[in-house]
């Protein structure tokens, strides 16, 4: 047995943020002239973090007692009137926890080399992020949660706007404004849920039953802010620019894990706390997924650029997610959670695999490769698999998360799941001919015999991703034993009262 | 009556009118070469005047003419506070543009002063006094630099306007006393609640208006980014805060005590000046290029919720208390930023002078991001706390779309504060930036610092005391 770590959650949540108050001291104590050597002891720091932090994650999964369906790891502080310091995690937030610990040494190492400029405030601004994002998974006071919900966006809107491409101020004004205007009134709404239940904590909130009539009006205000962090068609449109410019890892971050806050905050809020508008929405919520899911798979068929193509793939897939969770039964939950950490690994993963390209040729113009498999094979088979996990093929994570979402929507309602399935031959399309053109074929560039192949850096980045896309492809239970307690006690607290 | 007991009451303005007295006798006979250890004695008055405020018995003086009640405590202290920052960062500023004048800091004294008054107002005389009192050393002080042809616009500006308001203030409580037969607020809310009449409710509106004038709210904001892109940026920093805070105060007393019972009718006057003020700050800060005008439309937009949390009525008022000490720490720490930045001796007046701060100064680069991002909403700043007191008060209020329209407002504000924030970090460098002053430094990081992670201490201690300072406001 593992001896248990007093305050386990705050130190996994906070070590980031300890690593980025070190650096950062270290760089104000340095001379002008020491540049190189702040930057190079700024990249181990953080790897040193990250890794740290993740593996305190797996000493917490280890501890987790996968039988309870409660919170657990605790930690409960007053602070001042109704809010207070109150962490813990349960089966799902749990593994959300995980996964951003995981994807974030991958991401370090993933800009080891692509960034050059300003390298101490790049790795402050990532250790930033995944404190506030481990946060968000982990607080259980409504405005913690939106301290750590909203905070997130200053990091990434300097990500995008310090390291990103051409068009990255028109990218990150878009996307912090986009994304705070759906957070007040998402706030509204949360002011509203304290000064009625005259708490704001979680764990009461979902105990307490807000009248029938202002349901609505509260769960579309979350839904105003979890739609567009998801994002769903038709407020997806932030998320294109904001990839295409974002620096690899920063894409990386964006897809793997800040878009699963959105789908983390309807199981979250929209479908224990406000059961009744979740149903009466249910209709309208499964008819933008699939539409996301359709239309999105056919714009991804249109683009010419690779990442943008990635970016609406993850649109169409985060369509099952969002689909799954308003069919409100166990096995649509339990898919849509799978879904987003197999899309996180398996995103991430191919955002990695743009990010290998262009930190070669500088460009992400499908046009300009070809034939990459003869002058590239490990990095051909490494975009083969995961394009087929994007894909969802049976074997990849990609499959069970995208059947399981679609068998519980078929119980909602069999329309749905019909034109769902059509997105998962849409996605063969356009993924199988991004491969094709990037890959197959003759090589017409010469530009492209200058570099080599794989790095070991590259490689050492890859192997986890193509292991864990695998292994819950294999054994999915990895997943569903955790999560099956605390899906249970969503969906129960859910059916109990639309059923009764 | 015991004229003792009075005086103990009035005992922080005591203190403040016959401390300036006396430092200006002082001051004629050292003049501007004492201008260090005259500013040191006021802030010394302002110390003894805090601690007095503090630690005074709640009560009523002379003939209710003057209240000392929790609120007033609280608004006391922050604003003396407030006032000796403002009398730190005065004295470098003059001395840096040769400019000393040991008129400065007594005149911030008899400021202070006045808004002493005003925060302790309990009838319409104290409450005219009090704001004359501020306002006319608050036009002197726009027009300090008065071999500058902008300082001098912004003080005959701010001279011009401001008695007009005061004028419609006057002819308001002129008409409240004709109708209502006292100048007491008790005795007016008697008389509302028994004997409403057009002539009260008229009044009522002339002294709205008035007050509107003195915190800026839209539509009788036009004066505000003129004066404040004129006036000397200590002066401006002052502005922003305490004299507002001052007037909001009495604009809640006048408004909870004396026309208690006719909520209905002064609400919604309230609320229309709310929503304006938030649409006309976030709206015409965008366009803004000078950084004194942008923060004079934020100031503006942040009027709008202050009034937000006055139309919410008696839970309202521990959220003003709360929003103004954040708000202004907030302000004081930009304004004293754009003290501290300067290019080859020219200090750095346009918001375009920023770009790429961020490669020559990383500290003020930071302490500027934490402000805006604070002004802005973004939790877990300060400012973040201040909307949520104000709007958590505005919709237990019910005052549900209200609220909405004020955090869509700030959304569309925000593209402003990004703006700084852009320049700073993703724009390239317009050259190196000189060496800060020490004392602005210092109080620029001590302002980021509080914004966060001061803020969390803070409110431990401030949200229970604002709570009980409010409990029985009004009556």
């Amino acid at each position: 047995m593992i001896p248990a770590i007093p305050n386990l959650l705050s130190i996994i949540t906070f070590a980031p943020l300890f690593g980025a108050a070190v650096i950062g001291v270290l760089r104000l104590m340095a001379r002008k002239d020491d540049e190189a050597i702040i930057a190079k002891n700024a990249k181990w720091i953080s790897l040193w973090t990250t890794l740290i932090t993740l593996a305190l994650s797996v000493v917490m999964i280890a501890g987790f007692n996968h039988s309870n369906p409660g919170y657990q790891f605790e930690e409960h502080y007053k602070w001042f009137g109704p809010l207070s310091y109150h962490m813990g995690v349960d089966g799902i937030s749990i593994l959300f926890v995980l996964l951003t610990a995981f994807l974030m040494p991958l991401c370090i190492l993933a800009s080891w080399d692509s960034i050059k400029d300003r390298v101490t405030e790049y790795m402050i601004c990532f250790l930033m992020l995944e404190t506030l994002v481990i946060g968000v998974f982990t607080s259980l006071d409504l405005f913690l949660f939106y301290i750590f919900f909203e905070g997130g966006l200053v990091p990434m809107f300097l990500i995008i706007g310090i390291w990103g491409g051409k068009d990255r101020i028109y990218a990150s004004y878009k996307f912090f404004l986009y994304t705070l205007l759906g957070s007040v009134l998402m706030l509204a709404a949360m002011l509203y849920m304290v000064n009625i239940a005259g708490t704001a904590d979680i764990p009461l909130l979902t105990k307490f039953a807000f009248a029938r009539e202002v349901q609505p009006f509260l769960w579309f205000a979350f839904f105003a802010s979890f739609a567009v962090k998801m994002p769903m068609w038709p407020v997806h449109t932030w998320l294109p620019d904001a990839h295409v410019q974002a620096p690899t890892a920063g894409s990386v971050m964006l897809a793997g894990i800040l878009l699963k806050l959105g789908g983390y905050g309807f199981i979250r809020f929209n479908l224990p706390m406000f059961p009744y508008a979740s149903e009466m929405f249910a209709p309208l919520v499964m008819g933008l997924s699939v539409i996301a899911i359709v239309v999105t798979s056919l714009i991804a068929f249109r683009q010419t650029d690779i990442k943008k193509l990635i970016a609406y793939s993850s649109v169409a897939h985060m369509g099952f997610v969002t689909m799954g969770i308003f069919a409100g039964n166990v096995i649509g939950v339990q898919g849509a959670v799978f879904q987003m950490i197999s899309h996180g690994v398996i995103s991430g993963a191919l955002f990695l695999c743009v990010g290998v390209v262009y930190d070669r040729w500088h460009t992400r113009e499908i046009a300009f490769y070809g034939g990459l498999t003869k002058l590239m094979p490990h990095y051909a088979f490494v975009f083969l698999l995961f394009t087929m996990a994007n894909v969802g093929l049976p074997g990849t994570s990609g499959f069970i998360g995208e059947i399981t979402t679609l068998v519980g929507s078929y119980k909602w309602g069999t329309w749905v799941a019909f034109v769902a399935t059509s997105g998962v031959i849409f996605s063969a399309v356009y993924a199988l001919t991004l491969f094709k053109r990037v890959m197959f074929g003759e090589v017409t560039n010469q530009d492209l015999k200058k570099y080599p192949d794989l790095s070991v850096r590259e490689i050492i980045i890859f192997v986890p991703l193509i292991v864990g896309t695998i292994v819950l492809g294999i054994y999915p239970a990895f997943v569903f034993d955790i999560t099956t307690a605390s899906v249970d006690t969503v969906v129960a607290t859910y059916q109990a009262v639309i059923g009764g | 009556m015991d004229y003792h007991l009075a005086l103990s009451l009035a005992l922080p303005e005591t203190i403040i009118a016959v401390s300036s007295l006396l430092i200006l006798v002082f001051g004629a006979f050292r003049g501007d070469k004492g201008m260090v250890s005259i500013s040191a004695l006021c802030g010394v008055a302002l110390i003894a005047a805090a601690f007095a405020a503090a630690f005074a018995q709640p009560g009523t003086a002379f003939s209710g003419a003057f209240v000392l009640d929790g609120v007033a405590q609280f608004a006391k202290v922050a604003i003396y506070i407030a006032a000796l920052f403002i009398i730190v960062l005065g004295q470098g500023y003059f001395d840096r543009l040769g400019a000393r004048r040991f008129e400065f800091p007594i005149l911030i004294l008899l400021a202070t002063l006045g808004m002493s008054m005003m925060v302790s107002a309990g009838d319409l005389i104290s409450l005219y006094v009090g704001l004359e009192l501020q306002s006319l050393a608050l036009y002197v002080l726009a027009a300090f630099r008065r071999d500058d042809a902008k300082s001098s616009e912004a003080g005959l500006k701010y001279f011009v306007l401001g008695a007009l308001s005061s004028g419609l203030l006057l002819y308001g409580a002129s008409l409240i006393y004709g109708f209502a037969g006292s100048m007491n607020f008790h005795a007016i809310a008697l008389s509302a609640s028994t004997n409403l009449n057009v002539g009260l409710i008229f009044g009522l509106v002339f002294l709205i208006c008035g007050l509107a004038f003195k915190v800026s709210a839209a539509p009788f904001h036009m004066w505000t980014p003129d004066v404040y892109e004129g006036a000397p940026t200590p002066v401006v920093a002052f502005f922003a805060g305490a004299p507002k805070f001052a007037a909001m105060v009495l604009f809640a007393r006048v408004l909870q005590t004396g026309f208690e019972s006719q909520v209905e009718q002064w609400r919604q006057v309230i609320l229309v000046l709310a929503v304006l003020s938030f649409v006309v700050g976030a709206l015409g800060g965008l366009m803004q290029k000078d950084i004194k005008r942008l923060l004079a439309y934020s100031s503006i937009s942040n009027m709008g919720y202050a009034l937000l949390a006055i139309a919410a009525g008696a839970v309202g008022i521990p959220a003003l208390l709360l929003f103004f000490v954040l708000y202004m720490v907030d302000t004081l720490g930009l304004f004293t930023v754009q003290m501290a930045l300067s290019r080859k001796g020219e200090p750095v007046t346009r918001i375009d002078q920023l770009a790429g701060l961020a490669k020559s100064n990383m500290p003020l680069t930071v302490v500027i991001t934490i402000l805006a991002l604070s002004v802005l909403g973004m939790p877990p700043f300060g400012g973040f706390w201040a909307k949520y007191f104000v709007f958590g008060a505005a919709i237990s209020a019910g005052l549900w779309w209200f609220a909405a329209a004020g955090l869509v407002a700030s959304v569309v504000a925000a593209f402003y504060y990004l703006r700084i924030i852009k320049l700073m970090w993703f724009d390239a460098p317009v050259g190196e930036v000189d060496k800060s002053p020490a004392e602005t430094r210092w109080i620029a990081y001590a302002a980021a610092a509080f914004s966060f992670p001061g803020v969390i201490i803070f409110l431990i201690y401030a949200y229970p005391l604002a709570q009980s300072a409010a409990q029985g406001f009004g009556h």
